[in-house]
């Protein structure tokens, strides 16, 4: 793999609109071209290299792509935007829209993502290894058809409406999870370390597992006996799990939601 | 000695249009049929002391007055000269001057968002994502017979909202008034609509989802395993889904107690599929208490010219909405903008303290009818003349009907209206040549 690395200069306050940062954009382009990428931040246009230095080696294919963010971005927004192949590790952390509609290859954040990360996404995997923000792998207001497949793995805890409409794909979420976890779900898997409350509220459909504990679970989900070492796609989960139906304030709802017996 | 008559009340969302106002020497000496809040917006525009008058610029950290032209060309200047300027307020206003504020916020490539950010903004992702299955109040008038106010407390924010549609006034269906209505209200707490309504469920805090599961749940023909739900016990529950089910025509109005209370919009969306469902047995439809008057009217100006109801970003030249990123406060929190536009409305005193924290430190400019907290901290004071009081303009009920406010008496000497002001900004901005105020006289 060929490496481009790209080290932050100071970050608009305005909040920088980094769309180009994607493999597929920067595939078999030259290194002075990269660098004349446009960038948006307020009403003005910028280029990439305005706010980084960059340096390394292009590939012919997004395949071969890999990019480096050599620290902190906390203004940068939408990177890694619509990708399909490659990977892009974030040696620190990264703001709103990290893997927004990602539909292939490797996101690595070694910090934290804002909210709105891996919202819609189709393929590929979001690795993060801090914490992430509300609406993660989310879709876009008023979508219902959530994220659609691919993995988002989150190593610390995330914020309110993970997985929110989720429609396919698989959500980790090792850390703890704020309420509204898997709102809406239609399919997929989402597994969170521990939740507050409203988990799986409106879901009609997928599996949420609690490998922790919930403080509170709807009135709306009944229980349906206990399982040991259940298995869900080709995942399988360690230890007696509650197993509870719902949400059924929806009519129809066939989702699940395991909670591990303490 | 002039009376007019069904002139609109320019204060809340139930936007009577029944007011009776006499202005004798262009000074309103009566005004019949208003609420108290109402009446007392009529009177105030007589009270000059209270108004802001002359123009204001901020030179050597104080406000000092100046003409009109030096105002609007500081303002021009300070919006020009900015990356990411904030337009916010707009909801005291008419549509007119929503639209030349669009207009503005697009040649500006601005930020542009209204009041419903911190009041119905839930509400309005909650529809994005449910429908909305509404109607007008004239309907809610003439059929309703049961009507539920949630975490709304309309004897304080709407007080003629109860005579005029919901619970007191005679309808065609409903010829015995308010026998033939019954009210159910919702609330935290015994508020003074509670008090004279047939019944008042008390609910827990924050748990306002958690209730509505469970009524839909019960709706939907499903069983309720709990004794009780969020405070209410599992009998009531059961009672007030039948209740709902066999009404003729039922409305659930909600107000902040359900839109800014723990759970947000997914309060209203779980709301507003309870109203689904409750379709499925009778017909039942569902509206928002909105606040200010011309609120709903910045939501539909703003979607009919950039598609979207409210918090647009036109950063890139297109409109991009997304509440969470483009709406005031996060803007603000963030740190984001570098020069605001405030008008009709005082985020100073209602924001929260780390986004008037951003505010102090950018420059910006208030365009107001009187002083306030915000204009202040004002670097360019505009006053303007009161819309539905000193000219005419369009404003939305909280139904989304449109009603066409009326001038009963003239601004003060030179204050101009907000829709002048904002396009003399404009073509500054532009480069244009705005007219001044002596040319504008001699037109």
């Amino acid at each position: 793999m060929k490496e481009v690395v790209l080290t932050p200069k100071e970050q608009p306050s305005y909040g920088l609109i980094a769309e180009c940062i994607s493999c597929d954009v920067f595939a078999g382009k030259s290194i002075d071209e990269i660098k004349a990428l446009p960038v948006y931040y307020g009403n003005k246009q910028g280029e990439l290299g305005d706010f980084f230095e960059i340096s390394g080696e292009v590939a012919s294919s997004a395949e071969e792509q890999r990019i480096v963010i050599a620290g902190d971005v906390p203004k940068t927004r939408w990177i890694g935007k619509e990708m399909s192949a490659g990977e892009i590790v974030v040696k620190g952390s990264a703001e709103m829209y990290v893997g927004a509609w990602m539909r292939g290859g490797k996101i690595i954040v070694e910090g934290n993502v804002g909210a709105f990360s891996g919202m819609l996404m189709q393929g590929g995997e979001l690795y993060v290894k801090g914490n992430a923000g509300d609406y993660l792998g989310c879709s876009y207001r008023g979508e219902w058809r959530g994220m659609r497949g691919g993995t988002i793995i989150v190593e610390g805890n995330a914020g309110m409406e993970v997985g929110q409409n989720l429609n396919g794909g698989r959500i980790f979420v090792k850390g703890s999870v704020e309420s509204f976890a898997g709102v809406r779900m239609k399919k997929g898997l989402l597994v969170v370390g521990s939740a507050t409350d409203r988990v799986g509220a409106q879901m009609v459909g997928g599996t949420i597992v609690v490998l922790g504990n919930v403080l509170r679970l709807l009135p709306s989900f009944d229980p349906a006996g206990e399982v040991e070492n259940p298995s869900v796609a080709d995942e399988s989960f360690e230890g007696v799990f509650n197993k509870y139906t719902g949400d059924h304030a929806e009519r129809h709802a066939k989702g699940v939601l395991y909670v591990r017996k303490e | 000695m002039q009376r007019y008559t069904d002139v609109i009340c320019s204060f809340c969302g139930t936007l009577c249009d029944d007011i009776e106002v006499v202005v004798e020497d262009n000074k309103i000496v009566d005004v019949k049929h208003a609420c108290r809040i109402g009446t007392a917006k009529f009177l105030a525009s007589n009270d000059y002391e209270h108004r802001l008058l002359k123009p204001m610029v901020r030179k050597n950290g104080k406000l000092v007055e100046v003409s009109l032209d030096e105002a609007i060309e500081e303002a021009a200047r300070i919006l020009k000269d900015a990356t990411k300027p904030l337009l916010y307020g707009w909801s005291s206003t008419s549509c007119e001057a929503h639209s030349v504020g669009v207009e503005l916020a697009e040649e500006l490539g601005g930020v542009i968002d209204n009041t419903t950010t911190v009041c119905h903004g839930p509400s309005v992702l909650a529809i994005h994502d449910a429908g909305y299955i509404s109607c007008t109040l004239g309907e809610v008038k003439n059929r309703a017979d049961l009507i539920i106010y949630w975490g709304a407390n309309p004897m304080h924010g709407h007080p003629r909202h109860l005579s005029r549609y919901s619970i007191f006034p005679r309808g065609y269906f409903r010829e015995r008034g308010q026998q033939d209505r019954e009210l159910i209200v919702i609330d935290v707490r015994k508020t003074d609509t509670a008090k004279i309504a047939n019944k008042f469920i008390k609910v827990n805090y924050g748990e306002d989802y958690e209730l509505i599961s469970a009524l839909r749940k019960v709706v939907n023909g499903g069983e309720l395993r709990e004794e009780s739900v969020a405070g209410v016990p599992r009998e009531e529950i059961i009672a007030l889904a039948e209740k709902m089910k066999n009404a003729q025509f039922g409305v659930l109005f909600f107000g902040m107690g359900l839109t800014q209370s723990y759970g947000r919009h997914r309060n209203i969306d779980n709301a507003i599929n309870l109203v689904r469902d409750l379709n499925a047995h009778t017909k039942f439809v569902i509206m928002a208490m909105r606040g200010h008057y011309n609120v709903t009217g910045f939501n539909e100006v703003l979607s009919w010219q950039a598609g979207f109801p409210y918090a647009v970003d036109f950063g890139r030249g297109y409109a991009w909405y997304n509440p969470g990123e483009t709406t005031a406060n996060d803007v603000l929190q963030r740190g984001e903008c570098d020069a605001a536009l405030i008008i009709a409305s005082d985020p100073v005193s209602h924001f929260p303290r780390k986004s008037i924290e951003h505010l102090a430190r950018i420059p910006f400019i208030a365009i107001d009818i009187h002083p306030t907290p915000t204009t202040q901290l004002a670097d360019v004071v505009i006053p303007s003349a009161i819309a539905g009081i000193e000219v005419e303009g369009t404003a939305y009920r909280m139904d989304a009907v449109p009603l066409r406010l009326r001038k009963v008496k003239e601004p003060p000497e030179g204050v101009l209206s907000d829709v002048e002001i904002l396009r003399r900004i404009l073509a500054r901005v532009r480069g244009e040549e705005a007219l001044t105020a002596k040319a504008e006289v001699a037109k």
